[in-house]
């Protein structure tokens, strides 16, 4: 049903309507960072960084949108759960931007050599997946899906996972080959801001269920990120 | 206290504990199937809601839902609306205030009310206060009377504006002030239960401030009803709120669940305000 105060309903829509058009930009500019990382292409790393710039201003304006509203319309129940999403979600979508900004930046790094075709393998099929779950769950944030967000939970437990297995894979890399481990190195740290992608898309996740039902999911999240635990012996 | 003892029965054999409530605690007043007519007209189809002590439990509800209606029958003002009919079963600390044998005068002494708009009587600020102990007989002499006119204007954040003018008229003070004073005169006579119904619906935000403020206190010592057409201050000043609608109680439950995520969707729409 609609509000009785035809701005309030307008006012709340365009809050959501910042948000979407948050979520639409820390997509492209991930998938960017990907493409820029592959390709190694300077030039379009530049734009993913001058574009987050964007996503801060956007996410400054969300949040002054939203403390208005609450100061103008003292929000009530599900009202109040959406506007306090909104903000944790322009948060979260804020630094997704920044870890993509920070894969931009290691291009330039790197930037001197070309990457091994399969040294990048692990970190695109990473990407894939974090990118699909950041979709998932901006989808879920329009439809106010509560199983949507359920399902996005519960499957960051593979990008976790898979984290690990590359942590493995990079590290026995550098090993074989020490020329690689520049390079390596700066793969390990793309796969770790797309792990935390992951992690912000789970963030979105537990967000829309409290917008959704006002409760906190009940159960513990599934984690499988065991790479603090990992090392490779050396053979000596 | 002699006032009303044939009502003030023990309340330790009542001990029932209302849940989820944040505090646990016994209860004050317990509704069974309330209903009330006007004529034929039906006003209040079978409420039934339990009334913790000690806390303060909010009203809420369109107009012509019948939370003011309710809330008359706790001290039975119903009854001096002709034609109107209560049915069902309203328990005080466990004794049925419509049982036949029930001196409604004392009643209403220990279940004071506020109403909508301040009405001190034409008198004195002192007379004001004064009024209740003196025909209930609660104070015996002029020394005890003026005593307890002092303690409930000093209960009711009043006498340190008004000491030095207690024989002005009461109609000369400000609204909140006004207000304040017929809290006074609620308080005077020592009741258990003060009912308000929107006592602040007069009021700049100021003096409502101040009567919210007074509202926490005396829950300390008073069971409070307060029936209030602002959610903003239900949600400010109660610990339970009930929703009622077209004569139902929709939703009833602590204060901080009914204005964050309430069961029932009427209550959703009419909290948010997308009433159609």
């Amino acid at each position: 049903m609609e509000h009785t105060v035809t701005a309030y309903e307008q006012e709340l829509r365009g809050l959501a309507g910042r948000i979407a058009e948050m979520g639409g930009l820390a997509e492209h500019l991930v998938a960017d960072a990907i493409v820029a990382l592959t390709r190694l292409d300077a030039s379009l790393a530049q734009r993913i960084i001058a574009d987050d710039l964007r996503l801060d201003a956007l996410q400054r304006e969300t949040e002054e949108r939203a403390i208005l509203i609450i100061a103008r319309r003292q929000p009530m129940a599900s009202d109040l759960r959406e506007i306090v999403a909104a903000l944790r979600i322009s948060n979260d979508l804020e630094r997704v931007g920044d870890l993509a900004k920070n894969i931009a930046k290691r291009v330039t790094a790197i930037n001197n050599a070309v990457i091994q075709k399969r040294l990048l393998v692990g970190v695109e099929h990473l990407a894939e997946i974090a990118l699909q779950q950041l979709k998932d769950v901006l989808d879920a944030y329009t439809n106010r899906d509560d199983n949507a967000a359920r399902v996005v939970r519960t499957r960051d437990e593979e990008i976790d996972a898979l984290y690990t297995s590359l942590f493995r894979e990079l590290l026995t890399y550098m090993m074989e080959d020490p020329r690689t481990i520049s390079q390596c190195a700066h793969l390990l740290f793309c796969a770790k801001n797309i792990e935390r992608i992951g992690d912000h898309a789970t963030n979105i996740a537990e967000t829309v269920h409290y917008s959704v039902t006002g409760t906190a999911f009940e159960d513990e999240r599934p984690k499988s990120d065991n790479s603090s635990l990992e090392s490779v012996e050396s053979e000596t | 206290m002699t006032v009303a003892a044939d009502i003030k029965t023990d309340t330790s054999a009542f001990a029932t504990i209302r849940t989820p409530d944040l505090q646990p605690r016994p209860v004050k007043v317990k509704a069974t199937g309330v209903k009330v007519f006007y004529g034929a007209k039906q006003a209040l189809h079978g409420v039934t809601i339990d009334i913790p002590d000690r806390t303060v439990t909010a009203f809420i509800g369109p107009s012509g839902c019948g939370k003011s209606t309710f809330l008359r029958c706790f001290n039975r003002m119903n009854d001096t609306i002709v034609g109107a009919r209560v049915e069902g079963e309203i328990l005080l600390d466990n004794r049925n205030i419509y049982a036949p044998d029930l001196d409604v005068v004392e009643l209403r002494a220990r279940v004071g009310m506020v109403f909508q708009k301040p009405n001190p009587f034409p008198k004195s600020i002192f007379e004001n206060v004064a009024y209740g102990p003196r025909i209930h007989g609660l104070a015996r002499t002029k020394a005890e009377l003026e005593e307890v006119v002092v303690t409930s204007l000093q209960k009711a954040s009043l006498f340190n504006e008004v000491k030095d003018r207690l024989q002005e008229p009461g109609t000369g003070l400000s609204g909140g002030q006004q207000q304040r004073l017929c809290i006074a005169r609620a308080i005077a006579v020592s009741p258990d239960v003060i009912l308000m119904d929107e006592p602040c619906s007069a009021l700049d935000p100021i003096a409502t401030a101040k009567v919210e403020e007074l509202i926490d206190e005396l829950r300390a010592n008073y069971t409070i009803v307060i029936v209030t057409h602002s959610m903003q201050q239900a949600a400010r000043v109660s610990q339970r709120t009930a929703f009622f609608h077209l004569g139902h109680l929709v939703e009833e439950g602590p204060t901080n669940m009914i204005f964050t995520k309430p069961i029932e969707q009427r209550t959703q729409d009419y909290i948010t305000g997308r009433f159609g």
